[in-house]
């Protein structure tokens, strides 16, 4: 068994109206029905666009957020029903290291008490001298002077900040460390010495990831499984290398097509799959396949009406798409051109989408009517909901 | 002659109580029509203050601009604000990173574009409305009629960017600075708005100074690439040439650091050390001395002159250049 499963995950926030916030008027599915394993001393990398769910479902892992639907089994202990004050002792085993390490570092505190601060909370560490040892050496480990204990977060540089987000996890000797955009806050000649660093960590510790990004490249170097999400939804997982071999599903084509390459031999030779519109809003997604909207090969049946399951293609190689035998023979063909020039004459597109979804009455008119009530979209929620909400009648 | 031609450009902020800070320390390039220039480097290179002070967009107050730019046989550091608001919006446009900011929240989308086009092109009612769809329709936005009558909140990050895209190509400058259009938004969106710039280029001859951290998009884009270090220009050459031969330390260093998607997994990154933070003034010698493999004495005897160790015209800013071994002079 693998040592984190995750088994039709769902987090769905409720969206709240009224005067008080009381009354339930929708939800945000942030997170719709994720299953994925990871097993001991690999990583799992997920990645996708923004607003597809990705913290979310990381955050619902360490039960942040409350669980709508589904197990987080966890070396064989289903999290998702776990009382609490049992929560606690499995909240040291997994760890997560944030995008913003200082914004989650207190600027009042130095390294010694942040870093001592959790090991006290978990009974590690016999007394003070014992932690500062445990201290010295962990930050050695992660490339930090051990006179970095005395000295406070604002100090050190977006990169060595990032170490001591790193540091902070390991002190509580975990097994799994979830990675929430551990370097896409750092320039370019910096975010190599942390991957890096993460790497040797888990050579060195048998360390389990979850790697979170945006950034496929970042991604692909450092996953042995790659999971890709498309609003709340997994589309596609593979093993690194053949994902980026074969990528099967249409919107992992896109969104690989679009990831710039530092060579302009291969940049020139590329082919871009430019697609439609914006993202849906996870308020309000499209029906049947999520994707359906903007893909560029959605056909006449099913796309609008049934939603993929991602079914395993051979090889462990996971799709969730009506057609991705028939895609791979090019035995059905693109339905929406996708260079620039047709991207940009949107209107024909938006007529020729309807088109596709006709005959179904609902789908076709649902993000339609969404238009006319922005209210539906969460006050607390980002201010980026209302215009995704916006985007979904285009198709 | 270039459209757009920087010599030694050096901005220097002088706050009061505070050591006068150097963000820009003798910058030189050029623009031609129909080109697309790149100035590429990390964080606090001094990109973003490069383009304000082209555009005269930097406080007058507490800034000392030294250096010339010609644009089209005039010197942009040296003429009156009024001239300067004539050529920004006709011939000179920018677009930013965040087009929130660069867009007024409480003004529709629409009149924002008519005002530019009825100030510039002297358009007016109906006919300015009918220009602004169409613009807007150019750039990709879809129901644009709608679109005019909306404001700037309820587009999304990708849209937002179009439309400042579009009021900015309103009145078809000759030179448009694009200071990272596109760091804010998701890559497939990313895609559409590289190849509306590239459309842009290709079709009205525009001019483009695309600034930028990421090196994929410069590969992708630009036909002569600036890499900026600590304020200076530290290698510039062709794109093709560049990324082929990158021969300054901190250039090779950074293309050796950037995880590729079309590398075998696997394959271990070499990062550069240190970061940004260890640098020296480049008055003393080379500001990426600290941080350098390359690093010998010579490199603290003030700044390293740029030199062709190459090829011609791709100039390197380094004392001790990366050239293949059979190159280097025994
Ligand atoms: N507490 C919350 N209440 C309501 N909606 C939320 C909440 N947290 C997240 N969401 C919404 O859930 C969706 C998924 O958000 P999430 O932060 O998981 O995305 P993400 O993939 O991590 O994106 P990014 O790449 O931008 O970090 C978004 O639409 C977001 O606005
Ligand atoms: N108004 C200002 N007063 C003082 N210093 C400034 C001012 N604006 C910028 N700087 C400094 O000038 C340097 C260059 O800044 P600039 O914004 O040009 O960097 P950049 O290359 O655009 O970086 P980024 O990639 O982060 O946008 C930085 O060190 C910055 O702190
Ligand atoms: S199910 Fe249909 S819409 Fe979805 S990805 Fe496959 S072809 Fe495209
Ligand atoms: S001048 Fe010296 S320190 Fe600077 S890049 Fe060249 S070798 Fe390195
Ligand atoms: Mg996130
Ligand atoms: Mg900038």
């Amino acid at each position: 068994m693998s040592l984190l499963e995750l088994d039709g995950v769902k987090v769905h926030f409720p969206v709240k109206k009224g005067l008080f916030f009381d009354r339930t008027v929708g939800h945000v599915y942030a997170v719709d029905g994720v299953s994925l394993s990871v097993e001991a001393g690999q990583t799992y990398g997920l990645v996708g666009e923004s607003g597809c769910g990705k913290t979310t479902l990381g955050r619902a892992v360490l039960r942040l957020n409350d669980i709508t639907d589904g197990a987080v089994v966890f070396d064989g202990t289903d999290l998702a029903k776990l009382p609490s004050e049992e929560m606690r002792a499995f909240r040291r085993r997994l760890q997560m290291v944030f995008q913003d390490p200082l914004g989650s570092l207190n600027p009042r505190q130095n390294i010694e008490s942040i870093l001592a601060e959790g090991m006290a909370a978990h009974n590690i560490g016999k007394d003070q001298a014992e932690r500062r040892e445990k201290i010295k050496e962990i930050l050695a480990k992660v490339g930090l002077p051990s006179n970095a204990m005395s000295r406070y977060p604002h100090e050190f540089s977006g990169g060595q900040r990032q170490r001591i987000g790193i540091a902070r996890a390991l002190v509580l000797e975990p097994d799994v460390i979830i990675c929430d955009e551990p370097v896409s806050a750092l320039d370019v000649s910096v975010q190599a010495q942390v991957i890096n660093l993460l790497e040797e960590l888990q050579e060195s510790l048998g360390l389990t990831y979850l790697v979170i990004a945006h950034d496929l490249a970042v991604v692909r170097h450092i996953s042995d499984v790659i999971g890709v999400m498309y609003l709340g939804g997994l589309v596609e997982e593979a093993p690194s290398d053949a994902l980026y071999a074969g990528p099967r599903h249409p919107y992992t084509k896109a969104l690989m097509s679009a990831v710039p390459v530092p060579d302009p031999e291969v940049e020139d030779r590329r082919e871009r799959i430019l697609l439609h519109g914006d993202l849906p809003s996870p308020a309000n997604p499209p029906a049947g396949c999520r994707f359906h909207t903007r893909c560029p090969w959605v056909q006449e049946t099913k796309c609008a009406t049934e939603r993929p399951p991602l079914l395993d293609t051979g090889d462990g190689h996971k799709v969730a798409c009506h057609f991705t035998a028939e895609i791979e023979a090019g035995t059905v063909k693109q339905t929406l051109a996708t260079g620039i020039e047709a991207v940009i004459s949107t209107e024909a597109v938006a007529t020729e989408a309807v088109e596709v979804s006709e005959g179904d009455a609902e789908t076709a008119d649902a993000p339609v009517k969404k238009e006319e009530e922005p209210a539906t979209v969460p006050a607390q929620a980002d201010a980026g909901e209302a215009e995704r909400a916006e985007e979904s009648p285009k198709a | 002659m270039p459209l757009l031609s920087v010599e030694e450009l050096s901005v220097t902020f002088t706050a009061r109580g505070r050591k006068d800070a150097t963000a820009v320390d003798g910058v030189s390039f050029d623009v031609d029509q129909g080109q697309v220039v790149g100035l590429v480097g990390e964080s606090g290179c001094g990109k973003s203050v490069t383009s304000l002070a082209l555009m005269g967009l930097l406080p007058r107050k507490g800034v000392r601009i030294g250096g010339r730019a010609e644009f089209d046989g005039r010197n942009l550091l040296g003429i009156s604000e009024r001239k300067l608001r004539d050529l920004r919006g006709s011939q000179l446009a920018m677009i930013f990173q965040d087009p929130l900011s660069s867009l007024n929240p409480v003004v529709p989308i629409g009149i924002q574009v008519t005002e530019i086009l009825q100030r510039h092109r002297g358009l007016k009612g109906e006919k300015a409305r009918k220009e602004a769809a169409s613009l807007l329709d150019r750039v990709g936005i879809p129901d644009p009629d709608r679109r005019l009558k909306e404001y700037p909140h309820q587009l999304s990050g990708g849209m937002r960017q179009r439309a400042l895209i579009a009021m900015a190509v309103a009145c078809a400058p000759r030179l448009l600075i694009a200071d990272e259009p596109t760091t804010a938004l998701d890559v497939t969106i990313q895609a559409q708005i590289l190849e509306l710039l590239k459309e842009l280029v290709d079709q009205e001859g525009t001019a483009l100074l695309m600034i930028t951290h990421d090196l994929g998009v410069v590969a992708g884009l630009c036909d002569e690439v600036n890499v900026l270090y600590a304020g200076r220009a530290v290698e510039s050459a062709g794109r093709r040439e560049l990324f082929a031969h990158p021969t300054h330390p901190y250039a090779h260093g950074l293309l050796g650091s950037i995880p590729r998607l079309d590398a075998p997994r696997g394959e271990p990154l070499r990062p550069i050390r240190g970061s940004i933070n260890d640098k020296i003034a480049w008055a003393d010698g080379c500001a990426f001395a600290p941080r350098c493999d390359h690093y010998t004495l010579e490199c603290l005897t003030g700044t390293p002159e740029l030199t062709e160790p190459r090829a011609t015209g791709h100039q390197v800013r380094c004392v001790n250049p990366v050239l293949p071994q059979a190159e280097v002079p025994a």
